[in-house]
């Protein structure tokens, strides 16, 4: 029964590993960028809610709400200012523009809240759980999970089944001849940003409330939210979700066969899988 | 009839290279103009600056009086001209149907067209709509991509290249839709190489060699000789 409750608290950990991916594959999807910093502004995201929540005295999901448009405004900023400049063939440019400004976020969190570890106060739901037979759900855990499902079925439903998820797919797959039938990428990339801000806020949210976080642990949630998505195969949203529950599983088994191992686990499934499926499970066809 | 879409004296750059120097056309209201030439005559440049997607450093386009020479291409093709490039482009990841939609993408209001007259224009492509773009055939994603840039209701049709790579058939299929496209009120610019082809749809030619103009006339009007010797670039002496 113990291997059952491992797997279960595996698959609630890889619903936030799904949730801290999601942003990263829609933007990597759409304008194949990988955003160095988005781990980081997940972490920005942790300490707005915080913020919010501090100084307006309100419980952290409700600050998240206020959190949310912000964040999306700072996403369509950042691309509309920063980084459309620096899109283009050559993908160099990007990475390092994303890596600057990953220093930059830790540092400017660094200066403003210090090094000292923080977490959401979410109230009283933090401690409660649910029993399933012998197996008991942690309630925070639970809404994670349901978040991440909703947060992908979310995206799937904007990608596939509304007029900017069009745009968003034509210029993905061909931003010259998206331009000829009146799109203009620089918009489009600037809308897809702002969304995966969102979805990062929503990440921070549960990385807040789940755990203490401070201005370092940026790189290990990109780390994390990277591998879930190259397991899912760059692109899929479904995909990005599996390659979270994967490795939330994974690390789970490793901590329960010894706790030094969490970590290692998780790389080693993404290791092996890469061996396996060197594209990852679900690749796009045209890619 | 009056002039719609005005090329005068267009100069367009690719870096430092110069592929078009000095072209002037005019097409009327309705009317079907055709621009033949070699391989590198500079055919699709000239379609590709019209379109805002290559660079103009020289000279003005304007549609209905209005200067467009400076717009990018979303906003030329808002102005009226939409394009259907060479090798049909359409996106992989759309259906059928999402690839005609996103044709629409930027109209406002209504027009004559839309994806059922599309469809009955091209009827083969309502019994496919569902289907991945890429599973058409040739001829199928060439109605298609004719269809999505239909679908922003154009006053300037743009089409380049359409006959390349396919069967002869379906090029006469394709081009059989070229009355309703003009009944509809759209005038058309046909990039091809098929010289017949070319001849039998317009109301005028044009020959293009390295990136000028070198013939110009209706059909019934150019010898066989002349249009030979433009498109190889034969001088007598």
């Amino acid at each position: 029964m113990i291997w059952l409750d491992t797997l279960i608290q595996g698959l609630l950990l890889g619903g936030l590993y799904a949730l801290f991916a999601a942003g990263l594959s829609l933007v990597f999807g759409i304008m194949r960028l990988v955003n160095l910093a988005h781990g980081d502004l997940i972490v920005l995201g942790a300490y707005l809610i915080l913020g919010i929540g501090t100084a307006l005295g309100l419980n952290p999901f409700v600050a998240a709400l206020i959190a949310l448009p912000l964040m999306f405004l700072l996403g369509w900023l950042l691309q509309t200012v920063l980084l459309n400049r620096v899109l283009g063939d050559d993908i160099l440019p990007p990475l390092l523009v994303t890596f600057g400004l990953s220093v930059v976020i830790q540092n400017a969190l660094l200066e403003q809240f210090t090094a000292d570890s923080r977490r959401l106060p979410v109230g009283p739901i933090e401690a409660k759980s649910l029993a399933f037979g012998s197996v008991s759900v942690g309630v925070m855990p639970l809404i994670t999970f349901a978040s991440a499902i909703l947060v992908i079925l979310c995206l799937n439903w904007i990608f596939y089944r509304t007029a900017i998820g069009r745009a968003f797919r034509a210029t993905s797959d061909d931003s010259v001849t998206a331009q000829l039938m009146g799109i203009r990428p620089r918009r489009v990339f600037a809308l897809a940003t702002g969304i995966a801000l969102v979805v990062a806020t929503i990440a921070a949210l549960y990385l807040g409330a789940r755990a203490n976080f401070d201005p370092s642990i940026g790189p290990a949630r990109l780390l994390y939210a990277f591998e879930a998505v190259i397991i899912g195969g760059l692109g899929s949203l479904w995909g990005t979700l599996i390659g979270g529950l994967i490795i939330g599983v994974a690390q789970a088994f490793g901590a329960a066969l010894k706790l030094e191992w969490q970590i290692l686990a998780g790389h080693v499934a993404f290791v092996l899988i890469l061996l396996v499926r060197p594209r990852g499970l679900f690749p796009r066809a045209h890619d | 009839m009056s002039v719609l879409l005005e090329v005068k004296d267009l100069t367009a750059h690719y870096g430092d290279f110069q592929a078009l120097f000095g072209v002037d056309l005019a097409l009327k209201q309705r009317e079907t103009l055709a621009i033949i030439g070699a391989n590198g005559a500079g055919k699709t440049t000239l379609m590709r600056a019209i379109t805002g997607i290559a660079r103009v450093t020289a000279g003005t386009v304007t549609l209905d009086g209005g200067r467009i020479d400076q717009l990018n291409a979303p906003d030329i093709l808002r102005a009226g001209i939409s394009m259907v490039p060479e090798g049909r482009r359409l996106f992989p990841s759309l259906s059928v149907e999402e690839n005609l939609l996103i044709g629409a993408h930027a109209r406002k209001g209504s027009g004559f067209w839309n994806k059922g007259r599309v469809c009955e224009l091209f009827p083969v492509l309502s019994e496919r709509r569902h289907q991945p773009s890429t599973s058409l055939s040739g001829g199928q994603q060439q109605m298609v991509a004719i269809g999505r840039a239909l679908m922003s209701n154009p006053s300037v049709l743009l089409c380049d290249e359409l006959s390349l790579g396919l069967a002869p058939v379906v090029i006469r299929e394709i081009y059989a839709a070229f009355p309703t496209i003009r009944e509809s009120g759209t005038a058309i610019i046909v990039v091809e190489q098929d010289i017949g082809q070319a001849l039998q749809v317009a109301d005028t030619v044009h020959c293009m060699m390295e990136g000028r103009i070198t013939l110009s006339g209706r059909p019934d009007e150019l010898s066989r000789e002349a249009i030979h010797d433009a498109y190889f670039g034969i001088t007598h002496s």
